[in-house]
C-alpha cells in the first residue's frame, strides 16, 4: 500500500517548541497564506526549490556544466542562477562537492515519514513529546496528512498539528479525532487588513477554530506578534475577546524574529521585511497582560 | 602559582641508598613511606579545617623518581613552559643534578621499562598507534570504598597481624612474599598515624600560638581530629573528611598513581555521620556545607605531577582525575540519593572548581528533582558533574563478574572508567588509535608518517575487492597492535609487581591484606586491565567513505585514494569535499554509518576482551580519549572522511566534530547502537548553545534527553554550554576569560591552560541549537 503521496520540506529532530516535551516536526510544503513576516519561504510553494549556500560554496564551478537547462553561469567564482529557466530538476545538487546546494522539497509517503519519526520515540516517551505536522500548510495536503496522522496514531505517538487554520471545514473534521492539539495561528481580527497583510479572508479561519473549539478539540492559539501590523491594542483587544469567546483557553505568543532572512538570501529572494522595527519588550509585555486580562493562559515562545 | 618540590625525592632517594638490597622490595618501599610520613613537611593553612599537602605548602608539587627520574632540560622545559607550568627553583635543579639524576637516572622505572620493550613496541609507541600509562605513573585507578569509615589504621594493623599469623610456611610456596608484604602494609599502617600525629602536634602549637579565639579553637579541634583519626574510625563528619584525606595524601605521596585516588560514594559515606550528628545538634548542615568546602579545596591544592613526553603531550592538565560519585545505588540496590547528596552538589555549584571533578549516577530510581539540580548547575556550562548511567555502570560489573553488591558500591571515576570502588584494581594501559591502524592498513603495514614496517602485510589496497576484503584487513591490523600492546603490557605489569609495589594503597583495598599481595601484584579482589579506543568516529566517517566512494560509486579506485590522502588531498577538494557532504556519517542516526561503527568496535571488544594479563587480570575495552584524541590526529596524515593531516580526531564516542546534522537525539541513537554494557566506560560530550536550554522548557529537554539516552543502555553523558563566539573571542582575549571553565573530555579545565589545537576542537564540536 503506497498511500497517498505529500510534500514536505524538512524533518526536525529535537524540537523543543512545536508542542510539547521533545518532539519531531514534519514541514509540509504549500502555505495558501503569504505572510510577509514567513520565516520559512521555502515551505510556500508547493513545488520543489533550489537552495543555494553560499558560505558552502568553493566555487568550483561543478555546477555549472550539470544544469542542462543552463540556467547557471559562474560569476566572480560564484554560480549565479537565472530562476526562470531553473526547474529544480537537481542534477546540480549532485554535482556539488560541498553540499552547497539542495532541492527544497521531497516526495515522501506516510509510512517513510512514519518511519523517521519513529527514530526518537524514546525520547518522546521521556518527555511527553510526539511528532507535530508544520508547515507550510499541513491541512492544504489533506489526504497525506491524515494517513499519516492515522499511522502515528497507530503507532501510539503523540501528535500536534500547526496550523494557519485556511482550510475547509471537513478537512479539519476529519483529522480532529486523530490530533492531540491544535497550535492555530491568528494573526489578525480584521478581515480587510488580514487579507491585505497575508493575501486570505479571516473569516473561514476564525470560523473554523470556532467550530473547533466547540467540538472539543484542545487548541493553543499562536499569536505571532508583527511590530506595525498587528501589535496595536485595538488588535489585541479583539483577539482576547474572540479567543475567549470561542473557548479557547491558551495562547503563545510569538514575538517577530528575522532568523528567516537567510532563507530567502538561499531562495535567491529579496527579504519583505528588510526595514522591519524591532520589537520591544515592553510590547510583549502588554499584549501579554492584555490578554491575560481576558483569562487566558499566555506563554511566550522562547521564554518560561 | 604551582611549583615543583624537590624535598620528596630527597627522602626518597637517602632511604633507597641506605636500605636497597638490604631489605624486601615491599619492604623498602614501606620504608620510603615511612621516611616520607616522617620527615616531609607539615603545613596547616590559615582558616583550613581539613589538613594535609602532598608537598610543603599548597600546589608545590613532588616528584616521583623512582618512576620517571627529570633531566635537568625536562626541568626547564617544566618550567618555561607556557601552559600547565611549575615554577622549579635553583636549589631543586642543584640537587636533582647532584643527587637525584645520578643515583635515579637508569633506576626509574620509566627508564627499565623502556629498556625492555622490543622494537616493533617502541616503533608502534613512537608512531603514535598506542600509548603507555605506566612509563612515567605508577598504575592507579582505583577510588576507595566505607572501610576507612568503618576501621581505623590500629584496626588494619590488627587484620595484617591476622594475616601473618594465618600464613602457612609449610604448604604454601608464596608465604615468604606474603610476609613481606604484610610486614610493608604494617610499617605504612604506623607511619600514616606518625603523620597525622605530625599534625596534631603542629596545630596544638599554633593553637597556643593564636591570637584569635576562633581559630584558636578550630586549631584545637584540628589536633583532637588529627590524634583520632587515622588510627581510630571516625566518629564525626568532621573526622571522616580527615580520615579520607589522610589516606589520600597517603596514596599520592607513596606513588604517583594514575587518575587520583578518590572518595567515590562520598555522599554514602558521609550520611550516617551527617545524619546522626544533625539529630544530636552537634552539626548544623551549614558546618557540613563548610566543611565540605574545605574538603574540595584540599583536592584543587594538588595539581596533577609534572608529565614529560607524550604523556605530556596527550595528557597536558593540572587536573588529578579524582571525580566524587554521588547519588547512584545502595548496596542493597535502593536509590542512594541522600541529603548530602544535595550538599555535594551545592558544594561543586558554589566552589566551581577543577578539582575535584564531579559527577551524579543517575539510576532510574533516582528523583528527577536530582536530576533537575544536577541540570540547574550543567546548564551553568562549566562543564560539571557529568552524568553516568547507574543502573548500566552496574550492568556493566556484573557482566565483568563482579557480585552485585560490589557492583552497586562501585561507579565511574577518572573521566569515566567503571570500577567496583575499593576492591578492584581497574588499569588503563593506554590508548590505542584506531583511525591510524586504518591509516596503516591502507599503507599495507607501513607507516607513512615514518616510512616504518609496523604493522602486518595484508596487502594492497588494489587487491580488496570488496568492502569485506578492507575490514578483514583492518581486523588483521588491529588484532597485530592490540597483541603487541598487550606483550608490552605484561612484561610492564610484572615491572611493577616485583620493583614498585604500593604496600599503603593496598592496606586499604580489598582483599590485599587477606591475599597477603600487593595491589599492584594482582592483590585487589577485583583486577581489571582497560586498553581504550580513541576515533571511533573518525575510523567509522573513514570507513564508510571508503565504502561509499570505492566499492560503492567507485569514483576512484582504493590505491588513488590513498593517493590523493598522501598529498594531504591537494588538488583533490571536490573528492574532500564529497567525503564531508555525500557520504553517510556517525552521529546521524544512520545505520548505514553506525553499523560500520559496531563493526569496528566488535572487532575491538573481541580482540581484547577476557585476555588474561600476567598477575591474573582481565582485560576489558573502554571508550575514552582524554585529549588523545589530539594527540593522535596529529601523527596520522589526512584520513578518507576528509579529515587533513594532522587534525584532531573525534572525541570519546562523539560524532566527528560538525559530522552531525540532525541535533542531539540522532547523535545519542547513533551511539546507543553500542553495545555499552560490554565496555567499562564510554564517553559522550554534547555542546549546546546556552540559550536552548533556557527557562524551564530548555531544563526540561536536558533532563529528558538524558534519560532518553540513559533508556538506550548509554554509560555517560557531559556538556558543555557555551557559545563557539564566547569560546572565540577567550582565544583572543585570554586575560578576559582565565576562570572560563570547559568540559574537554571526561574531566574539566580551563579553556585557556589547552592547547590552541585542542582550543579548535572544541571549537568545532558541534553546537546543539534548536528552532
Amino acid at each position: 500500500m503506497e498511500g497517498h503521496r505529500g510534500v514536505i520540506f524538512n524533518i526536525q529532530r529535537f524540537s523543543l517548541h512545536d508542542g510539547p516535551g521533545i518532539r519531531t516536526t514534519v514541514f509540509l510544503k504549500g502555505c495558501p497564506l503569504r505572510c510577509p513576516w514567513c520565516h520559512n519561504p521555502e515551505s510556500q510553494s508547493r513545488l520543489p526549490e533550489l537552495m543555494y549556500w553560499e558560505s558552502r560554496c568553493s566555487g568550483c564551478g561543478a555546477c555549472v556544466p550539470a544544469c542542462s537547462r543552463g540556467a547557471l553561469r559562474l560569476q566572480d567564482g560564484r554560480p549565479v542562477l537565472s530562476s526562470g529557466q531553473c526547474a529544480a530538476c537537481g542534477d546540480c545538487v549532485k554535482s556539488c562537492p560541498a553540499g552547497a546546494r539542495g532541492i527544497s522539497g521531497r516526495t515522501v509517503t506516510p509510512h517513510e515519514v512514519l518511519a523517521e519519526v519513529l527514530g526518537d520515540t524514546v525520547f518522546y516517551d521521556q518527555s511527553g513529546g510526539g511528532v507535530t505536522f508544520s508547515g507550510g500548510e499541513p491541512l492544504a495536503q489533506p489526504e497525506f496528512l491524515e494517513e499519516t496522522l492515522r499511522l502515528c496514531k497507530d503507532a501510539g505517538l503523540s501528535t500536534v498539528v500547526d496550523t494557519c487554520g485556511f482550510a475547509h471545514w471537513d478537512v479539519l473534521e476529519r483529522i480532529a479525532p486523530l490530533v492531540d492539539l491544535f497550535l492555530y495561528d491568528v494573526k489578525l481580527m480584521d478581515d480587510a487588513a488580514h487579507m491585505e497583510s497575508v493575501g486570505v479572508s479571516n473569516k473561514i479561519i476564525l470560523d473554523n477554530l470556532r467550530r473547533l473549539a466547540s467540538a472539543g478539540s484542545k487548541v493553543t492559539a499562536r499569536l505571532p506578534v508583527i511590530p506595525g501590523v498587528n501589535d496595536g491594542m485595538a488588535n489585541i483587544q479583539k483577539t482576547g475577546e474572540y479567543l475567549s469567546s470561542v473557548g479557547v483557553r491558551r495562547v503563545t505568543l510569538l514575538p517577530y524574529h528575522d532568523l528567516g532572512k537567510e532563507k530567502y538570501v538561499r531562495l535567491g529572494r529579496e527579504y519583505p521585511l528588510e526595514d522591519m522595527a524591532s520589537l520591544p519588550d515592553e510590547s510583549i509585555e502588554r499584549i501579554y497582560h492584555t490578554l491575560r486580562g481576558f483569562g487566558l493562559q499566555v506563554d511566550v515562545s522562547g521564554q518560561s | 602559582m604551582p611549583e615543583l618540590s624537590i624535598e620528596r625525592a630527597l627522602i626518597v632517594t637517602e632511604v633507597y641508598k641506605e636500605y636497597q638490597g638490604k631489605v624486601s622490595v615491599p619492604v623498602l618501599r614501606a620504608l620510603t613511606f615511612k621516611a616520607l610520613m616522617e620527615k616531609k613537611a607539615v603545613y596547616i593553612g590559615e582558616r583550613e579545617l581539613i589538613v594535609g599537602e602532598r608537598g610543603e605548602r599548597p600546589k608545590r608539587t613532588p616528584t616521583y623518581p623512582e618512576l620517571c627520574c627529570h633531566t635537568l632540560q625536562d626541568f626547564q622545559v617544566i618550567n618555561d613552559r607556557e601552559k600547565t607550568f611549575f615554577r622549579v627553583s635553583p636549589e631543586a635543579r642543584k640537587a636533582q643534578a647532584e643527587t637525584v639524576i645520578p643515583y635515579w637516572e637508569e633506576r626509574s622505572m620509566r627508564h627499565r621499562l623502556f629498556s625492555q620493550m622490543t622494537p616493533i613496541w617502541k616503533d608502534c609507541y613512537e608512531a603514535g598507534i598506542f600509548t603507555e600509562f605506566m612509563e612515567q605513573r605508577a598504575p592507579g585507578h582505583t577510588v576507595l570504598d566505607g572501610k576507612v569509615y568503618e576501621k581505623g589504621f590500629l584496626d588494619f594493623k590488627d587484620d595484617i597481624q591476622r594475616a601473618i599469623r594465618s600464613l602457612d610456611f609449610t604448604g604454601d610456596p608464596r608465604a615468604y612474599e606474603k610476609r613481606e608484604e604484610l610486614k610493608a602494609m604494617d610499617i605504612c599502617c604506623d607511619a600514616i598515624i606518625t603523620y597525622a600525629e605530625r599534625h596534631a602536634c603542629l596545630a596544638r602549637k599554633m593553637a597556643s600560638e593564636c591570637d584569635d579565639p576562633v581559630r584558636r579553637q578550630e586549631l584545637l579541634k584540628i589536633a583532637q581530629v588529627s590524634s583520632h583519626v587515622p588510627a581510630h574510625p571516625p566518629r564525626t563528619f568532621w573526622e571522616a573528611l580527615q580520615m579520607y584525606w589522610y589516606v589520600h595524601i597517603g596514596v599520592i605521596t607513596e606513588l604517583n598513581t594514575w587518575d587520583s585516588f578518590n572518595p567515590g560514594r562520598l555522599d554514602q559515606h558521609l550520611y550516617p555521620f551527617y545524619k546522626r550528628e544533625l539529630e544530636e545538634g552537634t552539626l548544623t548542615r551549614e558546618d557540613a556545607k563548610e566543611l565540605l568546602e574545605c574538603f574540595w579545596v584540599k583536592f584543587n591544592n594538588q595539581p596533577a605531577p609534572p608529565k614529560v613526553g607524550i604523556t605530556l603531550a596527550e595528557s597536558g592538565t593540572y587536573t588529578d582525575f579524582a571525580n566524587i560519585n554521588t547519588g547512584g545505588l545502595r548496596p542493597d540496590g535502593s536509590c542512594g540519593v541522600n541529603d548530602v547528596s544535595y550538599l555535594v552538589l551545592e558544594v561543586i555549584d558554589e566552589m566551581r572548581l577543577l578539582q575535584p571533578s564531579s559527577n551524579i549516577q543517575l539510576s532510574a530510581k533516582s528523583p528527577d528533582y536530582f536530576l533537575r539540580k544536577a541540570c540547574e548547575i550543567v546548564r551553568k556550562g562549566w562543564g560539571q558533574p557529568s552524568i553516568f548511567n547507574a543502573d548500566v555502570v552496574v550492568q556493566e560489573m556484573l557482566l565483568a563478574g563482579k557480585s552485585v553488591v560490589d557492583a552497586r558500591s562501585g561507579g565511574t571515576s577518572g573521566c569515566v572508567e567503571t570500577g567496583a570502588f575499593g576492591k578492584e584494581s581497574y588499569i588503563l594501559t593506554g590508548y590505542l588509535n584506531l583511525p591510524k591502524i586504518l591509516e596503516i592498513t591502507l599503507h599495507n603495514g607501513v607507516d607513512p608518517r615514518t616510512g616504518k614496517e609496523i604493522g602486518k602485510k595484508t596487502g594492497p589496497p588494489s587487491s580488496w575487492v570488496s568492502f569485506e576484503d578492507l575490514m578483514r584487513a583492518y581486523e588483521e591490523q588491529l588484532s597485530h597492535f592490540i597483541d603487541v600492546k598487550i606483550r608490552g603490557n605484561n612484561v610492564i605489569e610484572k615491572l611493577y609487581a616485583e620493583n614498585m609495589p604500593c604496600p599503603f594503597l593496598s592496606t586499604v583495598v580489598s582483599d590485599c591484606i587477606e591475599n597477603g599481595t600487593d595491589y599492584n601484584a594482582g592483590g585487589a579482589r577485583y583486577h581489571t586491565r582497560y586498553i581504550q579506543g580513541v576515533g571511533i568516529a573518525s575510523v567509522t566517517d573513514s570507513l564508510s567513505a571508503l565504502k561509499e566512494l570505492v566499492f560503492e560509486r567507485r569514483l576512484l579506485t582504493a590505491d588513488s585514494l590513498v593517493e590523493v590522502l598522501g598529498r594531504n588531498f591537494e588538488g583533490a577538494e571536490a573528492l574532500r569535499q564529497t567525503a564531508v557532504s555525500r557520504c553517510p556519517k556517525y552521529g546521524n542516526d544512520d545505520d548505514a554509518a553506525d553499523d560500520i561503527m559496531r563493526m569496528v568496535f566488535d572487532a575491538f571488544y573481541r580482540l581484547v576482551d577476557g585476555r588474561k594479563s600476567s598477575t591474573g587480570g582481565t582485560y576489558h575495552i573502554d571508550m575514552l580519549p582524554t585529549t588523545c584524541h589530539v594527540y593522535f590526529g596529529s601523527v596520522t596524515g589526512a584520513t578518507p572522511d576528509g579529515r587533513l593531516a594532522g587534525e584532531p580526531f573525534s572525541e570519546g564516542i562523539s560524532p566527528v566534530q560538525g559530522r552531525d546534522k540532525f541535533g542531539p537525539t540522532a547523535v545519542l541513537k547513533s551511539a546507543s547502537k553500542m553495545d555499552h554494557v560490554r565496555t567499562g566506560g564510554t564517553l559522550m560530550n554534547q555542546k549546546f548553545s546556552p540559550k536552548v536550554l533556557e527557562g524551564e522548557e530548555g531544563l526540561r529537554a536536558l533532563m529528558n534527553l538524558v534519560r532518553g539516552y540513559f533508556k538506550l543502555g548509554g554509560h555517560h553523558i557531559q556538556f558543555n554550554v557555551v557559545d563557539a563566539v564566547t569560546l572565540r573571542d577567550a582565544q583572543e582575549h585570554p586575560e578576559k576569560y582565565r576562570d572560563l571553565i570547559v568540559r574537554v573530555a571526561g574531566y574539566s579545565d580551563y579553556f585557556c591552560d589547552l592547547s590552541r589545537a585542542l582550543q579548535d576542537e572544541i571549537i568545532a564540536r558541534t553546537e546543539h541549537k534548536s528552532i
